[in-house]
């Protein structure tokens, strides 16, 4: 691997953590929503 | 598996498992459902509806990566599928199977937790009758291969409404027929101005396989029984005279478009006007249909009869 690719290859790697992060993130968010909206209600 | 994709390296971006979910697709898809789950009867919670049409969403997407899995190969001969990232080399085929496979039963488990079973299991029949009912098994057989993947869009409105009532009752199966009827003359359409290399890629389309006077005798059928069937919901008293009197406009004006369509056959350097004018038309025609029934609902509050 030259030193190009290696650079292109973490490029990568770091943009597709990044989205993973963002997802997780936002399922945190919705489950703890979920979670309200449930005990709120009684369900 | 071609060469490209086994020597690769580099990993795949964010943006070509994004890509994998057909984003386009789904925002039709995310329109249908919303649109069921409003004009259901019953109430709930907004945040329950949302996660709804995530769930309808994201198992849209899931099953779009499994097509895209499946097809590379064939998307690789067309022009337009050809830079797809399998096709590009850009993704391993096991990891965009695999993207499939997890975004599809989370959808449906979170759906089924979060909303209710029913809807759920609705959404997974919805994924595997568009993963392997159409993609692997109907789609490469047959000529009326979009009459039968218009099923796959069909599901939408169905499952959002059944998300809101946990049961099915004869309204939001309507919405099932009605965009299923609205398919086949909607692509047919596209189908006879476009060139496109479905034949080099070994896809049955209709227009290649039947000849172009079939395509438009067809096209005429699904728009009449499409007219029908846009009216039902009014006639049963699903729905009252705002969507009646929607549904009877935009289905006449669609059997009108699909007139000049049916009864002429392709000149010297044809420019196809009829033919680009009711496509236009239906993609207006769906968009405006599912508002219509909406609105019907939230002005009129109809929609508790059946």
């Amino acid at each position: 691997m030259t030193p190009e690719e290696e650079a292109q290859f973490k490029k990568a790697r770091r943009g597709r953590n990044i989205a993973l992060a963002l997802v997780l993130a936002a399922f945190v968010a919705l489950f703890y929503a979920i979670t309200i909206v449930k005990v709120g209600s009684g369900g | 598996m071609t060469a490209t994709a086994q020597t690769q390296t580099l990993p795949a971006e964010w943006r070509d498992f994004f890509a994998l979910t057909k984003p386009r697709v789904m925002s039709l898809v995310v329109f249908t459902g919303l649109c069921g789950l409003l004009a259901a009867p019953g109430h709930i919670h907004p945040v329950i509806a949302f996660t709804a049409v995530l769930c309808i969403a994201v198992g849209a997407g899931g099953a779009a990566a499994l097509n895209m899995w499946w097809e590379a190969d064939i998307d690789a001969k067309m022009k337009r599928t050809a830079q797809r990232p399998l096709p590009q080399g850009r993704m391993r085929p096991n990891d965009a199977r695999d993207f499939g496979v997890a975004i599809s039963v989370a959808s449906v488990l979170v759906m089924g937790l979060v909303v209710n079973w029913l809807a759920g299991l609705i959404l997974a029949a919805s994924i595997l009758y568009y993963a392997v009912i159409y993609t692997i098994w109907l789609k490469p057989r047959t000529p009326q291969n979009i009459v039968i993947g218009g099923g796959a869009g069909a599901f939408p409105p169905l499952i959002g409404w059944v998300a809101v009532t946990g049961h099915i009752t004869l309204m939001p199966v309507l919405l099932f027929v009605i965009i299923f009827m609205w398919t086949p003359p909607h692509f047919w359409a596209l189908a006879l101005f476009v060139k496109s290399d479905y034949a080099k890629a070994g896809i049955p389309m209709l227009p290649v396989v039947a000849g172009e006077g079939a395509t438009r005798r067809q096209i005429l059928i699904y728009s009449v029984i499409l007219f029908a069937v846009s009216l039902a919901p009014w006639w049963i008293g699903g729905t009252g005279a705002i969507y009646g009197m929607a549904a009877l406009v935009l289905s006449g004006l669609f059997v009108i478009l699909a007139l000049p369509v049916a009864f002429r056959s392709r000149q010297e350097e044809d420019k196809m006007k009829p033919e680009k004018r009711l496509f236009g038309f239906s993609v207006l025609y769906l968009f405006a249909l599912f508002a219509a029934l909406v609105a019907d609902r939230l002005i009129l509050g109809q929609g508790i009869a059946s």
